[in-house]
């Protein structure tokens, strides 16, 4: 009945989401872990206040990513985000101008903007064109982006989500027209593109942390503490895994196979 | 209702999703692929809204002679060129196949080498010494460049080595931790979706 050479995995996902569940459940009891400081995502609110005060508006991007592949992640951790940088642009009367690259992204992104300009008691200011779709194409989306920070002369650009090649281009292109750039990706290619070109730059984990990390919801800071665990639990596999086989053994292999 | 709907279908797919990964049965596996071709019509009628989205902001731009307009107008001539010649004539028309390999192919190769000098106004940025990180990266940046090209090699023989070393070792530690915590991330993000507790991605409220 199970998979064969899926059953270790199995194990482990059941490991992580137990461990995640369990520190869930002790933050909605109260003890609400602390989490460090992401100046990448402390940055975003100064960022768009710079945006306001100089009457530009926000650049923000998900990503090329979708909603049904391995960027999936990536890409709601990006919508995360995009609702929290909306509901600030929302509260400072700051134009934000999103842009998209999957065609299934782009109504969701656009309630999001939509919901939160409601919820900031702006909802009149909210226009459909904040929302665009631009291309499902690489470099069709990226020459689209790079005409809207030029021609729209962004104040700050936030890509957040799955990026590829065009990483670099849109990094650069918000760094000539003068824009606070703050990228987050967790594709190793990728980053140090962004670590180059940008001011802050969120790596890896810390992306698909944002959207806990901002939401300042207890429940969900629970749930990083739970992944902290795990990653013990991951580090705890790599050393017994590297004493087994420095010692001769290849037992763990074999485990990790079934 | 709004949200609690969305949030059920959501969260039944995507567990009944990952129970077929761990499983061998046929029933569940028929509804997964059930559930991946009724993704595949979701798509196609989203790739419908982006388009209209396109029509109105770029129709809008035009009607109203706003800056831009002239693009505006290329873009949209551009759409129902494509969008005509590839559904009547088929994607494999001598039309269709003229617009792609003579338009939208060098467009994209020009895009693309376009990186080349973005990486070398990033790097002049990235590599100034302003920091101790900073200058991490600019010496072992100079190393790899010279460990990478020929003229390293003749300069000193050790240059390949110390570059190779670089990548294989701290490189390879550093990305290594960076996947292991994203893989766990992502595990984690799935699983705050798949029971709820995670909302951001259907907007703030």
């Amino acid at each position: 009945m199970l998979e064969t050479g899926r059953i270790f995995a199995m194990i482990s996902l059941l490991v992580c989401w137990v461990a995640v569940y369990y520190f869930i459940d002790r933050a909605r009891k109260g003890d609400v872990p602390t989490l460090r400081r992401i100046p990448g995502l402390d940055a975003l609110d100064e960022a768009i206040g710079r945006s306001t005060e100089m009457g530009k508006p926000v650049f923000y991007s998900p990503g090329r990513g979708n909603l049904t592949t391995s960027s999936a992640a990536a890409t709601i951790a990006a919508l995360d985000i995009l609702g929290h940088v909306a509901l600030s642009t929302a509260k400072y009367k700051c134009d934000i101008v999103v842009g998209i690259s999957d065609p299934a992204v782009y109504p969701l992104a656009e309630e999001i903007v939509r919901t939160s300009y409601r919820t900031a008691n702006v909802g009149d200011m909210f226009k459909p064109e904040m929302v665009r779709f631009l291309s499902p194409d690489q470099f069709a989306f990226a020459s689209s982006c790079l005409g809207i920070m030029s021609r729209e002369k962004v104040g700050a650009a936030v890509m957040m989500g799955f990026w590829q090649a065009e990483s670099l281009l849109l990094a650069e292109g918000s760094a000539q027209v003068g824009a606070i750039s703050i990228a987050g990706c967790d594709r190793l290619f990728q980053i140090p593109f962004f670590v180059a070109a940008c001011d802050y730059t969120i790596i890896g984990e810390e992306l698909l942390a944002g959207g806990a990390y901002l939401s300042g919801d207890p429940i969900q800071s629970g749930s990083l503490a739970g992944q902290d665990l795990v990653k013990l639990f991951a580090v705890v596999l790599l050393v017994v895994g590297v004493v087994a086989r420095t010692a001769g053994s290849d037992y763990f292999v074999k485990l990790l196979a079934k | 209702m709004r949200r609690s709907l969305p949030l059920t279908i959501t969260s039944f797919v995507g567990f009944w999703i990952v129970f077929d990964y761990f499983v061998k049965i046929d029933f569940v596996r028929t509804w997964t692929v059930n559930f991946t071709n009724w993704v595949i019509i979701v798509a196609a009628f989203a790739l419908g809204l982006g388009a209209v989205n396109l029509l109105r902001i770029h129709g809008k731009r035009v009607t109203e002679r706003r800056p831009g307009w002239m693009e505006s107008s290329v873009l949209l001539v551009a759409l129902v060129y494509m969008t005509v010649t590839g559904i009547f004539l088929g994607t494999s028309s001598e039309a269709f196949l003229f617009a792609f390999t003579n338009l939208q192919q060098p467009l994209s190769a020009a895009m693309f080498s376009l990186l080349v000098f973005f990486i070398a106004s990033a790097s002049f940025r990235a590599f100034r010494a302003r920091s101790i990180e900073a200058a991490v990266l600019l010496i072992s940046g100079v190393i790899l460049m010279l460990g990478r090209a020929p003229i390293g090699e003749v300069i000193w023989t050790k240059f390949p080595d110390i570059a190779d070393w670089i990548m294989q070792v701290p490189n390879l530690a550093g990305n290594r931790g960076i996947m292991i915590g994203a893989a766990i991330g992502i595990v984690s993000v799935a699983m705050r979706v798949l029971l709820g507790i995670d909302r951001g991605y259907m907007g703030q409220e």
